[in-house]
């Protein structure tokens, strides 16, 4: 009931008092006032304490929230993920037709906990009895005594799983596991590598790669974000099969202690086959040798780790440099008097090749002194930067993580000397890989290539090495020395093929000087000549053809007939057509001329 | 109309109120499901891993060539080689069908095989 400022009883008995009225008045403004001011305070404190309830619950929320987020475990938010979140598994390797090379097997691995076992004694005796490279002393020992966990076997077979099942001791556990598996076997071996396994828990495991490939590409094929795509190589798994089982005839026909083979696409440095015998399984990836020469154990990959002087193919490089400069052409007459003396030092051809020859002919009869003539007139600087361009001078790019080991050996002093002795293939020790860029360098049309082991099927041109006109000269030489020089036994029927011997003896290990009767021999090939495809290296480490009176162990009776072989057989499948001469055609006679 | 507006607003919360509470249901219906398919789809993903490596390692070269020399006799496999390649020109035309003969000519070398040896 809101009371009037001015109440008529009021008023009238204070105006009969005498009294002032509006002190009456001023005194109910003043009581309403405090009344409205009561009014407003009481509001006021309701909204704060409102707001004060308001942020306390929030404050609430986000602190329960924060707690519940911090006691739970982790999940992914499953709803909200995009794509496809089931594939954690360590990706495929494929080769370049997208034949599995590598791939993934789920298995079981076996622990143990002791402490849970009844019988701990029959347990161990069973235990070993499934598998014998248990030590059943040892197991027992483990087993009694204090240890409350330990691991038995990290990879279990099912038939194994089945026996150890079939115990039927508690103590015994299977944790599941993902097992690298390579279903070709030994196939590219190398190139490959294998995979172990890195941190290790009884519900999972991480696998790891440790060599080749699988090493060098580790962090791409375990990134999830993938989502499982393979890592396709450039290699073809039919090809390197033909390969490899070639090689392994032609090492064992040829007595040597071991062989490389390289067959590289020209235009884009593909490596489509790359073999190094002997290799090894990398499903159960042998152990590195700590002791003794790494380089005769089978997990040395000879073809990109191992550095040889790889003598005379070498000569092409500097015809073609010497070429290139305009020093000399393919009919030059060049100086090959034998001995050529230089100081103390002579260099001798195998035999003696007359006092004149050809440039073509210094290829063809693989003559040591007009290679070295050529040389001389490049000069040690220009053949320097020269096998720099060729990449002769650094290791590899190729994607292995084994690439960097096999750095070239280079003369501590690039001497005149040096220059000739390198322009014949001594002097400068590289790989049969770094052989392989370097010749498809020189031969498909004088651009730069990098070998590469990742598919590439739109090359880009490199930068420019040797003019055309000079690199196809070079293939018409290298085809005559097939035709009528040292690897007449390299001819393929129908493929054309053109290469370059070399037969270099080994420096004795202990250094100061050569062996007598250690040669490695190596074939530069080149097919087809027509419209030149791909390059070959074939190398093989002490070789001998026996077949003779006397063992013979030049390039052109150990490498080259192998050679032919690997072409003959990979040429086909590679896709080329051989240009064959079949005869007359069947069913159409010749009735007049 | 204030007190239509109260009601209509306390009706609208309710309803609102159901959906979202059906909504919430369904969600976690769909959430179930997919995570169930989820564990179907990586089921048969490591199903088709495993026959993939399976195939693998039945179709590895070493044991085809060996296949192949095993069943020599009856498929006659070769490696292929550069013999194997041929032109089209190579291909011999179809012989054309010998036509029966109508109006047979005696020769007299029939009579001589007929009768022996006429010396």
């Amino acid at each position: 009931m809101r009371t009037p400022l001015r109440p008529l009883a009021r008023i009238l008995k204070a105006r009969e008092t005498g009294e002032n009225p509006d002190v009456i008045e001023a005194e109910n403004r003043a009581r309403r006032h405090a009344a409205d001011q009561d009014k407003a305070r009481n509001r006021a404190e309701g909204r704060l304490l409102l707001l004060g309830l308001m942020f306390f619950c929030a404050f609430a929320v986000i602190g329960g929230r924060m707690g519940t987020l911090a006691s739970s475990v982790p999940e992914e938010p499953r709803a909200a993920a995009e794509g496809n979140p089931i594939i954690g598994q360590r990706a495929d390797i494929v080769d370049r037709n997208g034949r599995l090379l590598a791939t993934n097997l789920d298995t079981y691995s076996l622990y143990a906990h002791p402490h849970q076992m009844i019988d701990p004694v029959q347990t161990a005796e069973q235990l070993a009895a499934i598998f014998p490279e248990m030590d059943v002393e040892r197991l027992k020992a483990d087993f009694t005594g204090k240890r409350r966990f330990l691991w038995l076997r990290r990879q279990l077979s099912p038939e194994q799983m089945q026996a150890v099942h079939d115990i039927g001791s508690p103590g015994l556990l299977f944790g599941p596991r993902e097992m690298r598996l390579y279903p070709n076997g030994a196939l590219a071996a190398h190139i490959l590598g294998g995979a172990s396994y890195g941190r290790e828990g009884v519900s999972s495991a991480e696998v790891i790669g440790v060599a080749g490939v699988e090493r060098q590409f580790d962090a791409f094929l375990r990134d999830p974000a993938n989502e499982g795509a393979p890592l396709q190589l450039s290699i073809d798994l039919s090809i390197q099969a033909v390969t490899e089982q070639v090689l392994a005839g032609g090492m064992a026909l040829m007595n040597a202690k071991g062989a490389s083979a390289v067959l590289m696409d020209i235009h884009s440095g593909e490596i489509i086959a790359m073999a190094s015998l002997p290799d090894f399984d990398p499903n159960s990836r042998p152990q590195v040798a700590l002791t003794g020469d790494q380089s005769d154990s089978p997990l040395f990959n000879r073809a990109v780790q191992g550095v040889y002087e790889l003598g005379s193919v070498f000569k092409i490089f500097a015809v073609g440099q010497a070429m290139e400069l305009g020093l000399i052409n393919a009919n030059t007459m060049i100086d090959t008097t034998n001995p050529l003396t230089w100081g103390r030092f002579r260099i001798r051809d195998f035999r003696n090749y007359g006092p004149q020859n050809s440039t073509t002919d210094v290829i063809v009869k693989s003559s040591n002194v007009g290679t070295a003539r050529i040389a001389m007139q490049i000069g040690a600087e220009r053949q320097r930067s020269f096998m720099g361009q060729l990449g002769m001078l650094e290791a590899t790019p190729v994607e292995m993580v084994e690439a960097p080991t096999g750095a070239p050996l280079l003369p501590p002093n690039w001497s005149e000397l040096s220059t000739m002795t390198i322009s014949y293939g001594h002097g400068l020790s590289s790989s049969p890989l770094h052989l392989a860029a370097a010749y498809s360098s020189m031969v498909n049309g004088g651009t730069k290539v990098e070998p590469t082991l990742l598919l590439n099927p739109e090359p880009t041109p490199g930068p420019r090495i040797i003019s055309e006109a000079v690199s196809a000269s070079l293939v018409d030489m290298l085809r005559q020395t097939v035709v009528r020089g040292t690897a007449s036994m390299g001819d393929v029927e129908g493929y054309e093929v053109g290469g370059k011997t070399g037969s270099a003896d080994k420096p004795r290990a202990g250094g100061g000087g050569y062996y007598d009767d250690k040669v490695i021999a190596t074939f530069a090939t080149v097919f087809p000549a027509s419209d030149p495809q791909y390059v070959m290296i074939l190398t093989l480490d002490e070789g001998v053809e026996t077949s003779g009176t006397e063992p013979r162990r030049t390039a052109g009776w150990t490498a080259v007939p192998v050679a032919a072989e690997v072409i003959r057989r990979t040429a086909p499948l590679l896709g080329l057509r051989p240009n064959v001469d079949m005869g007359d055609p069947v069913g159409i006679t010749l009735t007049s001329h | 109309m204030r007190g239509f507006l109260f009601v209509f607003a306390a009706c609208a919360v309710i309803a609102l109120a159901f959906w979202a509470y059906r909504e919430n249901y369904a969600t976690q219906t769909a959430i179930r499901e997919v995570r169930g398919l989820y564990s179907e789809i990586g089921a048969a993903h490591d199903r088709l891993q495993m026959l993939r490596a399976e195939w693998a390692y039945l179709n590895r070269p070493d044991r085809l060539a060996d296949l192949a020399d095993l069943n020599f006799d009856r498929l006659g496999l070769l490696p292929l080689r550069p013999e194997a390649f041929g032109a089209v020109d190579q291909i011999i035309y179809p012989v054309p069908p010998i036509l029966p003969i109508t109006d047979p000519i005696e020769l007299s070398a029939d009579l001589i095989d007929a009768t022996g040896d006429p010396l």
